[in-house]
C-alpha cells in the first residue's frame, strides 16, 4: 500500500536531512561560508537545486538557504489511523531529498572527491560522480534525436553478478543508458559488472555514478540539465523542468535488492520527474496513474522480465532491429573498446589494406540479402592474425540517388560498431576493425558483417533502400582491386561536394529535429553550412527528406535573394517565420552579428564576439577551461541555446569553421582570434587551406589559444605581437 | 408511541430510530420527549405538508387567490399550472441566491474594512489567492501592498453585486465553451442583485407567463449565485481566513464536553465565529472559565458555521441542521450563538427546558425569546469576547447533563486548490492524476452530494446510503453542507473508509491517502465544486465543457431554497442534479418535464427526482456512464507506448 511507501520515503527524507545538516555544519566549520562548491565543469551549479528552485549554489554558505527550504518541505510521517493525505507531502519530501543529496554530494567535491572526474572508470576507482556539461551535451543529443530513449537509474545490486550483467546487456541492447548508484547488502550493480570484466563509462552507456545512495541524484541532475539546456526551460520553472522530463526523457528507476527508507525517498523524488520505480523485491505498489505516465511503483518483477516491464511501465516504445548474429547488438556497444590482447582478428588500421564502399546499383543487379565472403573466414585463421578487408555494399532502390551513397556509407561505422565484441573506426579506406576473441567464441563469422549491414539498412532507410547485398573480401588481391574502384568513386564524390556551394543549389534543408526540445529553433542546412550539431549536412538533409517526406528535414526553396552577402532569402525567411512559431522574422546564414541563426542546445562549438579584439573566439564543447570571453563553454552554452537570436553569439558545427561561408558577412575566417589548441590542431590542415584561400597563409598560428591567452587582454596582446589581420579589419559593430 | 401534548391532544409519534440513522440524535429525540422539549422530529409527525404547495401549484402572489391550480384548472388570472410552478420555482432560486449573496455582501464589507484597517482582529491572510483573484479582476498589483490590493478588490467585488450590464466577472473561471453556451442562450449572468430583482419582477402578478422564459431567467439568477455571490463569498473568505487544507477533527454530539463551557456556533457566516474561536483561546477568558468551575472553553459548530470552522480551523462539529435542537437537549450547551440561515425559531423554546442561552447576532436575524448581541466587524473581537463571557456565566446554571457518547473522527479541508496540491505535491500539482484515473476507469466519475436535512425523510440515512452506494461503485464523492456532516458521522470522511469503496477508487484513495468522500466545505462553498469541475475540464482529456465530464450532483435530504438555487446553478452549468424528499414542481407535468428533460438542450444539465437513495445512486451512475460513453472512455484502452516521434508530439505546458 502506498502509505507504507509514503511513510518510508518521508522517514528517508528526514534521515538524508540529518546527514546533510551534519555534513554542512562540519564543512562550514572547516571551510567557512565563502568556500566555493561546484560539480565539475557545469554551468548549472547544483543542477537539481538550480533547475527546480532557481537558487544558484556556488558557496557553502549558499547551501544553508537551500537546506532550510528543503527542511520546510519535510512533512511528518503519516499517522497510523485517520491519516492526512500523504502522496503530496511525500512527493515534496522526495524533491527535498534530491536537493539535500546534492548538498551532500557537493560537499564531497569540496574536499577530495571520491570520483574519477572522467568519463570512464580508472584502474583504482570505479565511480565517475556527476556528469559534466561536455558529457551531458554530447549524450544529451542522443536523447533529443531519440537514439537513446532514456535511462535506467539502477539503485542497489542484483542478486548475482550474472543477473546484473544480463540486466545491463538488455538495457544496452535497447539503447537505454544505465546509471548506477547505491548498494544492496554492501554491493552495487556497478561493482558486479566490474567483477565480470564489463567495460563501463559513458561510451558504453554503463555509468557508475557512486556507491552512496545520495549519488542517485546525479541521474536527476542529468535529467534536469537536459530540460534546461535542450528544452530552453528557465531555472526555477520547476513545472516545466519536470513535465519536460515526463514527456521527453523516458527514464525509470530499477530498485535492485532491499529498498530502505533512503531509497524510497529517492524513488519518490524521481516520481516528481515522471520516472517510475520498478523493483525486483516484494515492496508495496502504487498503480494509479497521473504523475508518471502509467504506474508509479511496480514491484516483485522477476529479473528476466524486469527490463521489459520497466519499459512498459514507463510507456516507452523501443524499436530495436533484431539482427540475427551471435553477439548482442545496440548503440551502447559502439563505445566498447577491444584491446589488443582480446583481439582474435584485426583488419586495416594502417597495418593491412581495408576499406568499405557503398554503391548504388540497378534493381536487377542486386539480390536482396545476398552475402558473400571472398577469401578466408574467421575459422580459417589463427588467433591474432591480421587480414585485409573489403566491405562492398550494393544498394538498389527506386528512390535511391548517387548522392545518398556517401550518406549511407558513413553509417557503416555505427552499424558495424554496434555489435558487441566488434570494434570499428574510420571510414572509406582508412578503417580499422577488430573482432574480439569473445565474439569469435560466440560464433561470429565474417558474413555476420553483411547480416548487420543489410538488416540495419533495411530498418533505418526503408524509403531509399529496397535491396542490399554485401560482399566481404579478405583476399588481398581482390581487396586491392576493389579498393581501386572505390578510390575512384571517393575522389568523384569529393569533387562533387567541393563543387557544391550555396549558390549552385536552389534548395536548402531545414532541420527541426530539436523542436521538441527547443520549440522555436529551426536549423537551415546549406551545402556550406552544416547543422550546428555537426550530425547533419546538406546531403543528409536531402536523404532524410527522401526517407521521411513529412519528417523534421524539409526542403526549403531559397526563392528571391534579399541579401547575397549576409545570406538572406525570401522563402527561407518565410519558412523560418512559420516554423519558429512566428518568433523569427529574418535570418542571415552568414552573419553572427545581424539576425543570426538560432541554436537548440546541441551545437558542437560556440562562436562569440570578443569586442575589444575586433574578432571572434570559438570554443568547442570538449574544452572545459575558462575562455577569453569570461565564460566557460558550459555557461556560454546556457546563454546561446533555446532558440533565440542573440547577435554576437552563434552555435555551430565544427565543419562550418573551415567553410568559405564561415561568418563571411562579418569578415570571415580572418576574424578568428582565439580557439582551443586541440581544436586548432585537429582542424589545422583545413584551416591552413582556407587561410591560403583568404590570402593569409601564416594565419593559423596567429590564432591565439589557451597556451598564450586566457583573457581578452591577453588575446589582444598576442594579436598585436603577431599582427593578427582582425586588427586591421573594419569594426565588427 | 403515544404522547399527551401540552394542550391535551393525543399525537402519534414514530420511533426515533425510524426518524434518524444517527444514534446520538435518536437518543436526544427520546430525551427531548421526556424533557417536554418539542423538536422538529415531533412537529413533523403531526404536520402534513400542503400538497399544492409541495408540488408547486399554489399561487398566492395576488389577492384574487390564493389559487390552487392544476393542469386542468388555471388560476383566477388564467395562470396555468406550469406558469405558477415556474414562478414559485424561480422565486425559490431567487431566495436561495439572495441568501448566499447577502452572505457574500457581509464578507465583502468586512473585507473592505479589513483592507482599510478598520476591522480589528481580521487580516488579509492569503496573499497568493489575493493576487490570483486580483488578476481575474484585472487589478494591477505592481508595487501595491496587500491591503491596497484588497481594498481595490473589495470595492470591485462590491460593485459586482449590483452590476447592471455585461457579465459578472467570475464567470471567466468557467471553461471557455461553457461561457459561450451561456452567452448563446442569453443566460450569462449580470450582478446577482439585478438578477434577483428581475426574478421578483418577472414573477409578480401578470408579467412573465411563459414557463420556459421564466426558467431561463431562473438559470441566469442561479448562475449569478453560483459563479457570482456564492463564489465571491468563498473566495474572499479564503483570502481572509486562509484556504482550507486537510485537517483532522471530530463530529457528533459527543464533542460536547461535560466539564467545559460549551459554546455552539450555528448558522452560516464565519465572520463572527472565527472571532469567537479566537476569543475562546484567550488566556484571560480561559481563566474566567476556570474560575467558573469549568476546565476550559469548548467551541463546537452546527450547520455550515461548523463546516467553515472545521475546514479552516479543525473545530469539532456537534451536528447538522436537524441536531440544532437536540444539541440543546444535552443540557450541556451553555450558549448557542446563531447568525443567519437554517436557524429554527424553536431554539429559544427548546432552550427554555434547559439552561442554554440562545444568542442571535445578525441584524438580519432576530428571534423572539433569544438574546440579541449584534455583530459588528468594527469591533468583532469585543463582541466575541462578550459572547464567550456570557457562555461562561451561564455554565454555573447547568442542570443535569446527558451528552451522547457518539463521536467519531473525520478529515476535512478539501478546497479545489488543495485537491490540486494533493494530487501532485508542490512541484507537480495538477488535476492530471484525477483525470487520468477517471479516463482509465479506476474512478467512474465524480458526484457532489450536498444539501440539508429534512425530517420528512430519515435523517442522515438518505445521504449516507446514496454515498455508500456511490463509492462502492467507484464514484468519488464531494460533499458540502449538512450532507457532509451526515457522512462524517457515518465514518465516511476518514481515509480508512476507502475500504468501503470499489477496487478502483480504493486504489486511488490509497495512493493519495484520501477518504473516498471529500469534504469541500459549507453550502456556499459549492462554488468550490464548480471550480474543481472547471479544473478537470482545463486539465484535458474529459471534454471541453462541464456537461461532458462524468459528473453529477444531488441533494437527497434537501429542504431550503438555497438547495434549489444550488441545484439550479449546477443544472445551468451542465450537470445533472437529483433531489430526494420531494420536488417542488411535480404538480405541473409540463414544467417538470421541461426541468427533467428539455432544459438539457439549453444548459446541458437537467433535474431528476428520486426519493429512494439506492435508486438515486443508480440514476447518478447511469448519468455518469452515459457521459463516459460519449467521451469514448467506457471501454478499457490499450496501453499506449511512445516512440520518439510520439514523444515529440507531447506538449509540455
Amino acid at each position: 500500500m502506498s502509505k507504507i511507501i509514503a511513510s518510508a520515503a518521508i522517514r528517508g527524507a528526514h534521515k538524508i536531512a540529518k546527514r546533510a545538516e551534519e555534513n554542512l555544519k562540519e564543512a562550514l566549520k572547516k571551510h567557512g561560508p565563502d568556500k566555493k562548491v561546484e560539480f565539475p565543469n557545469t554551468g548549472y551549479y547544483l543542477p537539481v537545486i538550480y533547475g527546480i528552485t532557481g537558487m544558484a549554489v556556488s558557496t557553502l554558505g549558499d547551501m544553508e538557504k537551500v537546506l532550510a527550504y528543503s527542511k520546510s518541505l519535510l512533512p511528518s510521517v503519516p499517522s497510523e489511523k485517520v491519516w492526512l493525505p500523504y502522496l503530496a507531502p511525500a512527493l515534496d519530501a522526495g524533491m527535498a531529498t534530491l536537493f539535500m543529496d546534492e548538498i551532500i554530494e557537493a560537499i564531497k567535491y569540496v574536499e577530495s572527491p571520491p570520483y574519477t572526474m572522467s568519463s570512464e572508470p580508472t584502474d583504482d576507482n570505479l565511480w565517475l560522480g556527476a556528469a559534466d556539461d561536455v558529457i551531458m551535451r554530447e549524450r544529451g543529443i542522443e536523447f533529443v534525436d531519440g537514439s537513446a530513449p532514456g535511462f535506467a537509474a539502477c539503485v542497489g545490486a542484483a542478486p548475482t553478478n550474472e543477473i546484473a550483467v544480463k540486466i545491463a546487456r538488455e538495457l544496452q541492447e535497447k539503447n537505454i543508458y544505465v546509471f548506477m548508484s547505491a548498494s544492496a547488502d554492501g554491493k552495487s550493480m556497478a561493482e558486479q559488472l566490474k567483477e565480470e570484466g564489463i567495460q563501463m563509462g559513458w561510451e558504453t552507456r554503463l555509468v557508475p555514478f557512486g556507491k552512496d545512495i545520495t549519488a542517485t541524484v546525479f541521474s536527476a541532475g542529468f535529467a534536469t540539465r537536459a530540460a534546461l539546456s535542450f528544452g530552453g526551460v528557465k531555472p526555477g520553472d520547476f513545472r516545466k523542468v519536470l513535465l519536460y522530463n515526463k514527456n521527453r526523457i523516458f527514464a525509470f528507476v530499477l530498485a535492485l535488492g532491499e529498498v530502505e527508507d533512503e531509497k524510497y525517498a529517492q524513488a519518490v523524488g524521481a516520481v516528481n520527474y515522471g520516472f517510475p520505480t520498478i523493483a525486483d523485491t516484494d515492496i508495496p505498489q502504487i498503480l494509479p496513474t497521473g504523475i508518471c505516465t502509467y504506474e508509479h511503483v511496480v514491484s516483485n518483477i522477476p529479473h528476466d522480465k524486469l527490463v521489459e516491464r520497466a519499459i512498459e511501465v514507463r510507456g516507452l516504445k523501443v524499436q530495436v532491429t533484431k539482427i540475427d548474429i551471435p553477439v548482442a547488438y545496440g548503440s551502447a556497444f559502439e563505445g566498447e573498446r577491444i584491446r589488443g590482447e582480446d583481439t582474435y582478428v584485426e583488419f586495416g588500421g594502417t597495418k593491412t589494406h581495408a576499406f568499405e564502399f557503398l554503391r548504388m546499383k540497378e534493381m536487377d543487379e542486386v539480390e536482396n540479402g545476398k552475402i558473400e565472403v571472398v577469401g578466408k573466414d574467421i575459422d580459417d585463421i589463427k588467433e591474432g592474425e591480421r587480414l585485409p578487408l573489403g566491405v562492398v555494399i550494393d544498394v538498389a532502390g527506386r528512390k535511391m540517388q548517387e548522392d545518398f551513397e556517401s550518406v549511407l556509407e558513413r553509417q557503416v561505422h555505427h552499424m558495424i560498431n554496434g555489435a558487441e565484441g566488434i570494434f570499428h573506426m574510420g571510414q572509406r579506406n582508412i578503417i580499422w576493425v577488430r573482432v574480439s576473441k569473445k565474439a569469435k567464441n560466440a560464433g561470429f563469422k565474417f558474413h555476420h558483417f553483411g547480416k548487420i549491414l543489410i538488416a540495419k539498412l533495411a530498418a533505418d532507410y526503408p524509403a531509399i533502400v529496397d535491396k542490399a547485398q554485401v560482399t566481404i573480401y579478405t583476399d588481398l588481391e581482390k581487396v586491392d582491386r576493389m579498393m581501386e574502384e572505390a578510390r575512384k568513386t571517393y575522389r568523384h564524390r569529393d569533387e562533387r561536394v567541393r563543387g557544391m556551394t550555396d549558390e549552385n543549389v536552389d534548395t536548402f534543408y531545414s532541420c527541426t529535429l530539436c523542436q521538441s526540445f527547443a520549440p522555436n529553433h529551426v536549423c537551415i542546412i546549406t551545402p556550406e553550412r552544416l547543422g550546428l550539431c555537426g550530425a547533419y549536412n546538406w546531403l543528409d538533409g536531402k536523404a532524410a527528406y527522401e526517407i521521411n517526406p513529412t519528417g523534421p528535414n524539409q526542403p526549403v526553396k531559397k526563392g528571391d535573394t534579399i541579401d547575397a552577402v549576409k545570406g538572406q532569402w525570401k522563402n527561407v525567411n518565410e519558412f523560418v517565420f512559420a516554423k519558429s512559431n512566428q518568433s523569427l522574422e529574418r535570418f542571415n546564414a552568414y552573419s553572427m552579428m545581424e539576425d543570426p541563426m538560432t541554436s537548440c542546445g546541441c551545437f558542437e562549438c560556440v562562436v562569440a564576439v570578443l569586442p575589444m579584439t575586433n574578432g571572434v573566439m570559438i570554443v568547442n564543447r570538449e574544452f572545459p577551461e575558462m575562455t577569453p570571453c569570461g565564460m566557460k563553454f558550459s555557461t556560454l552554452a546556457g546563454t546561446v541555446g533555446g532558440g533565440v537570436q542573440l547577435p554576437g553569439f552563434i552555435g555551430i558545427g565544427r565543419q562550418y569553421i573551415t567553410s568559405k561561408k564561415f561568418i563571411s558577412a562579418d569578415g570571415g575566417l580572418k576574424r578568428l582570434v582565439w580557439m582551443p589548441k586541440e581544436l586548432k590542431d585537429t582542424l589545422r590542415s583545413e584551416l591552413q587551406k582556407r587561410a591560403e584561400e583568404e590570402g593569409v597563409s601564416d594565419f593559423v598560428d596567429k590564432i591565439a589559444d589557451e597556451t598564450v591567452a586566457t583573457t581578452e587582454e591577453e588575446v589582444i596582446a598576442h594579436m598585436q605581437k603577431v599582427s593578427h589581420p582582425a586588427l586591421e579589419m573594419p569594426p565588427m559593430f | 408511541m403515544k404522547k399527551q401534548s401540552k394542550n391535551g391532544e393525543s399525537k402519534f409519534y414514530p420511533a426515533a430510530s425510524t426518524q434518524t440513522s444517527c444514534t446520538a440524535s435518536a437518543k436526544m429525540i427520546d430525551k427531548a420527549k421526556k424533557d417536554g422539549a418539542e423538536t422538529a422530529f415531533e412537529r413533523v409527525a403531526s404536520l402534513k405538508s400542503c400538497s399544492f404547495g409541495s408540488g408547486g401549484t399554489c399561487c398566492k402572489i395576488c389577492s384574487m387567490g390564493p389559487c390552487r391550480v392544476t393542469e386542468t384548472r388555471t388560476g383566477v388570472c388564467g395562470a396555468t399550472a406550469s406558469t405558477v410552478a415556474a414562478r414559485n420555482f424561480a422565486r425559490m432560486i431567487a431566495a436561495g441566491a439572495a441568501a448566499h449573496s447577502d452572505h457574500a455582501r457581509e464578507v465583502i464589507f468586512t473585507f473592505i474594512a479589513t483592507a482599510k484597517g478598520e476591522a480589528p482582529g481580521y487580516e488579509i491572510k492569503n496573499e497568493t489567492k489575493l493576487h490570483a483573484l486580483a488578476k481575474v479582476f484585472d487589478i494591477n498589483i505592481e508595487g501595491k501592498d496587500k491591503n491596497q490590493i484588497a481594498l481595490e478588490l473589495g470595492e470591485k467585488a462590491l460593485a459586482e453585486m449590483g452590476k447592471q450590464q455585461g457579465e459578472t466577472t467570475l464567470v471567466k473561471q468557467a471553461p471557455e465553451k461553457r461561457q459561450e453556451r451561456w452567452r448563446r442562450e442569453g443566460i450569462s449572468p449580470r450582478g446577482v442583485d439585478r438578477e434577483i430583482v428581475e426574478t421578483m419582477h418577472r414573477t409578480h402578478m401578470g408579467v412573465d407567463q411563459d414557463y420556459k422564459n421564466i426558467l431561463l431567467h431562473g438559470c441566469r439568477t442561479s448562475l449569478a449565485d453560483g459563479w457570482g455571490g456564492s463564489m465571491m463569498a468563498t473566495e474572499l473568505q479564503d483570502i481572509l481566513f486562509g484556504i482550507p487544507t486537510p485537517v483532522r477533527s471530530k463530529v457528533n454530539l459527543g464533542v460536547l464536553k461535560e466539564n467545559q463551557v460549551n459554546l455552539i456556533v450555528h448558522g452560516h457566516e464565519p465572520l463572527l465565529s472565527e472571532m469567537i474561536v479566537a476569543a475562546a483561546r484567550d488566556p484571560e477568558l480561559i481563566k474566567e472559565a476556570k474560575k467558573a468551575g469549568a476546565k476550559g472553553i469548548n467551541i463546537a459548530g452546527i450547520c455550515c458555521t461548523a463546516n467553515e470552522l472545521l475546514m479552516r480551523k479543525g473545530i469539532p462539529v456537534a451536528g447538522n441542521f436537524l441536531q440544532q435542537e437536540l444539541a440543546i437537549c444535552t443540557g450541556a450547551v451553555d450558549a448557542m450563538v446563531v447568525d443567519v440561515q437554517c436557524i429554527m425559531q424553536s431554539l429559544p423554546t427548546v432552550a427554555k427546558c434547559y439552561h442554554t442561552e440562545v444568542i442571535t447576532t445578525s441584524a438580519k436575524g432576530k428571534i423572539l425569546g433569544a438574546t440579541h448581541m449584534e455583530f459588528d466587524h468594527h469591533k468583532a473581537p469585543e463582541v466575541a469576547k462578550d459572547i464567550v463571557r456570557r457562555a461562561i456565566k451561564n455554565y454555573s446554571k447547568r442542570g443535569k447533563v446527558d451528552i451522547p457518547k457518539e463521536v467519531i473522527e473525520l478529515v476535512a479541508g478539501f478546497s479545489h486548490e488543495t485537491i490540486k496540491y494533493l494530487l501532485g505535491g508542490r512541484f507537480r500539482a495538477s488535476y492530471r492524476p484525477l483525470n487520468d484515473n477517471i479516463i482509465n476507469g479506476r474512478i467512474r466519475g465524480v458526484v457532489g452530494v450536498v444539501g440539508c436535512n429534512n425530517p420528512r425523510v430519515k435523517h442522515d440515512y438518505v445521504h449516507t446510503t446514496v454515498v455508500k452506494e456511490l463509492i462502492a461503485n467507484n464514484v468519488l464523492v464531494l460533499v458540502t453542507g449538512c450532507a457532509a456532516i451526515s457522512c462524517a458521522k457515518e465514518g465516511l470522511l476518514i481515509p480508512e473508509a476507502a475500504e468501503l469503496a470499489g477496487a478502483g477508487l480504493r486504489e486511488v484513495c490509497e495512493a493519495v491517502g484520501i477518504p473516498p468522500v471529500l469534504h469541500c466545505g459549507s453550502c456556499v462553498d459549492n462554488s468550490r465544486i464548480l471550480m474543481a469541475a472547471s479544473e478537470i475540464v482545463k486539465e484535458g482529456g474529459l471534454g471541453e465543457d462541464l456537461d461532458e465530464i462524468p459528473a453529477a450532483g444531488c441533494a437527497p435530504e434537501w429542504m431550503s431554497e438555497k438547495a434549489v438555487a444550488i441545484g439550479q446553478y449546477f443544472v445551468s452549468s451542465g450537470v445533472p442534479v437529483g433531489f430526494g424528499v420531494s420536488f417542488p414542481t411535480t404538480n405541473s407535468e409540463v414544467l417538470s418535464d421541461y426541468l427533467f428533460k428539455e432544459i438539457e438542450e439549453t444548459t446541458g444539465g437537467k433535474w431528476f427526482y428520486e426519493p429512494n437513495p439506492v435508486e438515486m445512486a443508480k440514476i447518478l451512475i447511469k448519468n455518469i456512464d452515459k457521459k463516459r460513453k460519449a467521451l469514448g472512455i467506457d471501454r478499457e484502452k490499450e496501453r499506449v507506448l511512445y516512440d520518439m516521434e510520439m514523444r515529440r508530439d507531447l506538449e509540455i505546458v
